[in-house]
């Protein structure tokens, strides 16, 4: 083969991997700010080691009490003891506070905000997201469209804050334009966790175990 | 000592100005005294003057001249209000400020050139700020109070430092420009005298006896040869600001323009007295012969922290307004501040490496506030009474950290979730994980409350807190979720 030829085949084979299309399985170089989940088979599951920074994410379950505030808790405790705000947008019931203390989140750095309507609590959701005040904003919208979950990822992504929306598990059937969606699923009562979707890499096929069965809360 | 000295040649009509909307059409307007049996021209607009209207024209001449010429009335309190307003700017300063004078106002700068100065630089920065208050100026500074007006009339932007150079500067001033009155200025030159230094040259006494001891006393002043005591400003407690519509308004996108410059006017008032606001009304007043019974519509608005951006409180209002229901078209708008605490900057961090719009939680919180209610954010606490529902509270404004010890009282596992009332329980729980607890307390206020609470599994595999009363037979009730 002349030198020519070789270079000419270097060429088109550099041109084939700059197709988008074409997933080369790169190790990501730039650090990603994160913060740990608090739940070590989690964090290995996800490709940065944790909640990425400025993203929202998606909580789907189907009914209250197997474990999604779990999920969410270590990482609040955590902001909060660095003295970083968090925001509860319109909450389903009262965040019991006695509860919250126990498990370590400084109540001075916890937020509660009350919202008339779903429309209220989204447009308070987006502020508190914008804002760069607030280092984590948990949010329950229910009829959500795909617009307004856009919205809150980019007022997550400018404001530099953790997002969390928690939705119900029908929603897993639709687009989101969330970093990572998490369902919870019922028939293992809240013992696993499904990854559906994470930014950056490839979703674990197999669930995760989570919260352990018949233990003392 | 060296005094400033700012003249407002136009201040009335610069008042009327302020009340305008910036695009309505202000090129026909002309300012008439209150006389009402014979109005006098006071100012016309430039369109107005450039046809040939004059000021001490009677209204007919003026609009024979210039049909189009729309006369408002002067209005003494409007003028005597932005006369105190750039008296608490210019105080901002310098603690000597004097009103004394009716077309212009004093400011001691002998202190401030050293942290303003040198003088070029200082009357850049003036004049670019009362531009932006809209206000047509003159301004001269010279060792005496009437010697730096007398130069600011004769002169625009001149600083004399030493008492020999004004006095130079005097000598050559025309009469016209001492701020003598009509009479005396006709009179001097019925004896020829063009200039200061013609009346200087003449006897004392002569003087004296011509036009009274007060001529001589002003000139005296005038040169420094006497001392000159003015009586100085001293900056309310309050702000009180208000502006009057010509038409009514009907919506709150064109209550921008008003409120803008009551809010621009509120701030450059506080960073004068280097305040800060707390809380403010705005007062919407609504025609007073068509809505008789109908009180003003009244806006509380309070912030977290004493704040002075114009920016941040313009918004707040603004926010406030468009979620609260005014009764009737508004007629006039009024800001009132009762309340201006001292300011404490927010301390940034220079290494902050947060992008985005800076803000900070008071701020974030004020303005969730203003759209969804005072009580709308809050904090949670956690308190020492055995009974869940009692266990908790909510903390609307405290500004401190709470200083609660820790918990004396070791509890059983407490839900992250507690609904607001018990609801019976679906069906027989699957698995009790935890409990009885006995909770048996409250007999002193009433709410009496004996329950035994248990950690259960539901049968559909949701962690739940419910309890059953004491007694056998009592049915199962849901209070809390272990989410």
């Amino acid at each position: 083969m002349s030198r020519l030829a070789v270079i000419e085949t270097v060429a088109v084979i550099e041109n084939m991997l700059r197709d988008p299309r074409v997933w080369r399985g790169r190790r990501v170089e730039q650090q990603v700010p994160c913060a740990s989940t608090g739940h070590a088979a989690l964090d290995e599951a996800l490709p940065h080691g944790g909640w990425t920074l400025g993203t929202l994410n998606e909580v789907l379950f189907e009914m209250d009490g197997i474990g999604e505030l779990e999920l969410v808790l270590p990482v609040l405790s955590e902001l909060t003891r660095q003295q970083c705000h968090v925001v509860v947008v319109a909450a389903p019931y009262v965040l019991y506070a006695p509860a919250l203390r126990a498990r370590g989140v400084q109540l001075d750095y916890l937020h509660c905000v009350d919202a008339a309507s779903e429309i209220e609590a989204l447009w308070a959701a987006e502020q508190c997201l914008r804002s760069g005040v607030c280092a984590a904003v948990l949010c329950w919208p229910r009829q959500a469209h795909e617009p307004a979950l856009r919205r809150l990822q980019v007022a997550a992504e400018t404001g530099h804050a953790l997002g969390f929306a928690f939705r119900p598990a029908r929603a897993a059937l639709n687009p989101s334009p969330a970093a990572t969606r998490i369902r919870l699923p019922m028939h293992d009562a809240g013992t696993r966790l499904d990854v559906i979707k994470c930014r950056g890499g490839l979703a674990p096929s197999r669930p995760i175990p989570f919260r352990a069965s018949s233990t003392s809360a | 000592m060296l005094w400033a000295a700012l003249l407002l040649p136009r201040l009335g009509f610069d008042a009327l100005l302020r009340q305008r909307d910036a695009d309505t059409d202000t090129n026909n307007l002309a300012l008439i005294s209150c006389d009402r049996a014979r109005p006098i021209i006071v100012d016309a607009a430039p369109r107005a003057l450039a046809a040939g209207v004059r000021r001490g024209q009677t209204l007919a001449t003026a609009q024979a001249l210039f049909p189009r010429l729309r006369p408002v009335p002067h209005d003494p309190a409007q003028v005597q209000a932005l006369r105190e307003l750039i008296a608490s700017w210019a105080y901002g300063y310098s603690s000597q400020v004097s009103l004394h004078e009716p077309d212009a106002i004093l400011i001691e700068i002998g202190g401030s050139l050293s942290l303003f100065g040198p003088w070029p630089l200082l009357q850049r920065r003036w004049r670019a700020e009362l531009s932006e208050l809209g206000i047509t100026h003159r301004l001269a500074a010279a060792p005496t109070a009437l010697g730096a007006l007398a130069i600011a009339h004769a002169q625009d932007g001149i600083m004399i430092p030493q008492l020999p150079v004004l006095h130079t500067a005097l000598a050559g001033l025309r009469i016209e420009h001492c701020r003598f009155d009509a009479a005396t200025i006709e009179a001097l030159h019925g004896m020829g005298l063009r200039h200061l230094c013609d009346i200087l040259r003449l006897p004392r006494a002569g003087l004296t006896r011509r036009f009274g001891a007060t001529f001589v006393d002003y000139l005296d002043r005038l040169r420094g040869d006497l001392p000159d005591p003015l009586p100085l400003y001293r900056p309310p407690n309050v702000f009180q600001a208000r502006m009057e519509f010509d038409h009514e308004i009907e919506s709150s996108e064109a209550l921008r323009f008003p409120l803008r410059r009551l809010i621009g006017d509120l701030c450059t008032f506080l960073r004068s007295r280097d305040g800060g606001v707390q809380q403010f009304d705005l007062l919407l007043e609504h025609d007073p012969l068509q809505f008789k019974q109908l009180a003003p519509t009244r806006l509380h608005i309070g912030t977290q922290m004493p704040q002075r951006d114009p920016v941040a409180l313009f918004e707040l209002c603004l926010l406030r307004l468009q979620a609260s229901a005014i009764a009737a078209p508004v007629r006039a708008l009024c800001l009132r501040a009762d309340e201006l605490p001292a300011f404490v900057p927010a301390a940034s961090d220079l290494f902050d490496t947060r992008s985005g719009i800076q803000l900070d939680w008071p701020q974030l919180a004020d303005r969730l506030r203003s759209r969804l209610g005072d009580d709308a954010v809050y904090r949670i606490e956690a308190g020492d009474d055995p009974r869940p529902e009692h266990a908790w509270s909510k903390l609307v404004w405290s500004k401190t950290a709470s200083m609660l010890p820790p918990l004396l009282r070791q509890s059983g596992p407490r839900p992250t979730w507690l609904l607001r009332r018990p609801i019976p329980l679906h069906g027989e729980p699957r698995h009790i994980l935890a409990g009885p607890e006995r909770i048996e307390s409250g007999w002193w206020d009433g709410g009496d409350l004996r329950r035994d609470y248990y950690v259960i599994e539901t049968r559909a595999g949701q962690r739940a807190w419910a309890f059953r009363g004491i007694d056998d037979e009592a049915p199962w009730l849901l209070h809390g979720w272990f989410a």
